[in-house]
């Protein structure tokens, strides 16, 4: 398996500070503008990036991802799009993680050995899937598994205990905690909750570095959450900026981005 | 005695059809899918259930609805089939239930779930407005709050059904993402879900959806076909050649279908949307036009790009214009049980205005286009042959749009 999301994940424990996870919808609003926005994410101080696939039908998504889905699917962004995006990404961040985020259908629509196939071929390290559970793993999972690419699983507030070790069984890369039962974007859980839901997974997960996301848009949010998590994942606010500045969002998001990371930093002397 | 060799045991323990159905929603969502699933095993073992269920069919919804032999329809037909040809038509009355379409009966048994689960929140999405009808009746008569998600462009024609829902008690809330149809009310209910697991029950409206649930609508709406089946031998002293349905998500057609499956003398046809035709691209038709793939929680037949974007549906009928179906329609499809054909937009005109006049009955659009497939296969048959077809809704709510694509100024 390869392993640029754990060496990050090292570093960044050997720093003393959480990951910082950040989220983009692919081809928004045009294909040719993701890569000015992946650079400045990176540029930005982001460790590892989440590159949205587009879908007609985010229904786990809430307003900010929905029209950004819209946008970049109304320029034509094509599945072949997203990959070219991230062959390049590759080419020009040979270090940084990235992991492909999206909706089932458009992953398996030419069989899951395809998609598996072109993730790997395009330096994807990791593939994170919102509609496929534990229960419909076979339908994405082993093809992963065999290309040598992470299946990020994700947990959350209604993941009991009972239920946890399935969701663990086969997770690679990182666990995903959706720390609100909603939607993206909207509103953000109780610290003190997400203390708790962290020190609960992290007692079954062993090494598998834990992140949190939903709801995080502010530094002194994501710095809160990065004195208990190993990451902290920011979206929705992140496409909110190139949903306002379109292809001349690269600079706004780079500050926005070092931001977050300068909380990050800071957390010990905030704790 | 399980039947080994039976077309009625699905689904597996998982949720599959074949290939199809499953469970392909967040996280989040999975725990109350399976709490769900425990619960509805256990209600289908509980006789109280079962007395309950009944009971309110008879009592509230109507039930059993009539076997009605259209003699008119038939002589009709007859007069433009060769000669010895032209089969008798029977339809199933789903639309004289209360409500006016068979919406109801789901209805009821998920609202039952409902409350034995301690819910106290109803949502549903709606396309034509009778799923959302029949919903807001159940939570009136339940006295639990009632969200139903409706496509804007679905309330700007199916106006009387907004209406009806806000009598009821409803909040309706117009959806403004996508095309302003159905699958734009599904993702948006299914995103009120997720965000209320902890008090909210979803009374998902058609045949389709995660697992149980398209389990469970088939059961529910069984009603239909185990029915007709003992009306159909009372009546006519047999059992039908063919039956006939219409299909968006599929589970009127489920309902009739379901309970005659293991009867091998029994053809079944169902009959999906095409619009302004298939070839025009303008059409609702997943099983001639679609291939499988995953949306809405279960793997099924789906209008679709080759990158797996869903495409947008068109059909007169507000209730079929869905790019989906339920799950087990695409096995038994596969499978070759049931045949699929497809209507377009002017036959089932034509078939609404020919119900009107030959019967007296004034049907909904979505039963239009089962009509419209009679209509055809009826001149083909035998004159001693029996199609037994259900007339899931009427057309009340429909005549603002007829009469526009009619060209008639109301």
């Amino acid at each position: 398996m390869n392993d640029r999301l754990s060496a990050r994940f090292a570093a960044c424990k050997a720093q003393g500070r959480a990951a910082l996870v950040t989220f983009v919808t692919g081809g928004d609003p045009t294909p040719g503008d993701t890569a000015a926005v992946l650079d400045a994410l990176v540029a930005g101080g982001a460790d590892v990036i989440e590159l949205g696939m587009p879908f007609t039908d985010p229904m786990a998504d809430g307003s900010a991802i929905q029209l950004a889905n819209l946008r970049s699917l109304g320029s034509g962004t094509k599945t072949a799009d997203l990959f070219a995006i991230a062959t390049a990404f590759r080419q020009r961040h040979p270090d940084v993680p990235l992991v492909l985020m999206g909706y089932a259908n458009p992953m398996i629509r030419r069989g899951a050995d395809w998609f598996a196939a072109q993730a790997k071929a395009a330096g994807v390290d990791g593939i994170i899937c919102v509609d496929i559970p534990p229960e419909e793993d076979a339908e994405l999972g082993p093809a992963l598994d065999d290309a040598g690419v992470h299946m990020v699983r994700l947990a959350t507030p209604t993941t009991d205990a009972a239920r946890l070790p399935q969701v663990l069984d086969g997770a690679s890369g990182f666990l995903y905690y959706v720390s609100v039962a909603g939607i993206t974007g909207k509103q953000q859980a109780a610290t003190a909750s997400i203390e708790e839901a962290v020190a609960r997974l992290k007692a079954s997960a062993g090494d598998l570095p834990i992140v949190v996301g939903f709801g995080v848009r502010t530094p002194e949010q994501a710095a809160a959450i990065g004195r208990v998590a190993d990451g902290v994942v920011v979206g929705s606010a992140i496409v909110d900026i190139v949903g306002s500045h379109g292809n001349q969002a690269a600079p706004y998001v780079q500050a926005y981005v070092a931001s977050l990371r300068g909380a990050l930093e800071t957390r010990e002397k905030v704790a | 005695m399980t039947v080994i060799n039976s077309y009625r045991n699905q689904p597996d323990e998982r949720g599959h059809f074949g290939q199809f159905g499953g469970r392909y929603v967040a996280e989040t969502l999975m725990p109350l899918i399976l709490d769900l699933e425990r619960e509805y095993r256990a209600a289908k073992a509980d006789s109280e259930f079962a007395r309950e269920f009944e009971w309110l069919l008879e009592h509230y919804v109507g039930r059993p609805s009539p076997l009605y032999y259209a003699e008119r329809l038939t002589e009709t037909l007859r007069e433009s089939a060769p000669d010895g040809k032209g089969a008798q038509v029977w339809f199933k009355r789903d639309e004289l239930n209360h409500t006016g379409a068979h919406k109801i009966n789901n209805c009821i048994g998920q609202i039952l779930l409902a409350k034995r689960m301690g819910k106290t929140r109803i949502i549903a999405e709606t396309g034509a407005g009778q799923h959302g009808v029949a919903t807001a009746t159940v939570a009136a008569r339940f006295g639990l709050p009632c969200v139903i998600y409706m496509g804007a462009r679905d309330m700007e024609r199916q106006q009387p059904n907004v209406f009806r829902m806000k009598l009821l008690g409803a909040e309706v809330i117009g959806v403004e993402s996508g095309a302003r149809t159905l699958k734009d009310a599904m993702n948006e209910a299914l995103r009120d879900w997720v965000a209320n697991v902890h008090d909210t029950f979803y009374i998902i409206g058609t045949a389709a959806g995660p697992h149980p649930y398209p389990e469970l609508v088939r059961d529910f709406q069984s009603v239909i076909g185990k029915e007709a089946k003992v009306q159909m031998q009372a009546q006519a002293g047999r059992l039908p050649d063919l039956l006939v349905a219409a299909i968006g998500g599929g589970s009127n057609a489920i309902g009739l279908f379901h309970p005659f499956l293991d009867d091998a003398s029994v053809r079944m046809l169902g009959v999906e949307a095409a619009g302004h035709g298939i070839e025009s691209g303008a059409h609702a038709a997943s099983l001639a036009g679609g291939a499988p793939g995953v949306l809405h929680g279960n793997k099924t037949y789906l209008l679709q790009d080759d990158d797996g974007q869903i495409a947008e549906a068109h059909s007169i009928s507000a209730g079929l214009d869905y790019p989906g179906i339920g799950p087990e329609h695409s096995w038994l499809r596969d499978i070759g049980r049931v045949e699929y054909t497809s209507v377009t937009d002017t036959e089932a005109l034509d078939a609404f205005q020919l119900l009107c006049r030959t019967e007296g009955i004034i049907p909904a659009l979505e039963p239009s286009h089962a009509i419209a497939a009679v209509a055809r296969v009826a001149r083909e048959m035998d004159r001693d042959q029996i199609i037994c077809a259900n007339l899931c809704g009427r057309g009340d709510k429909d005549i603002f749009t007829v009469a526009e694509a009619l060209g008639v100024a109301i």
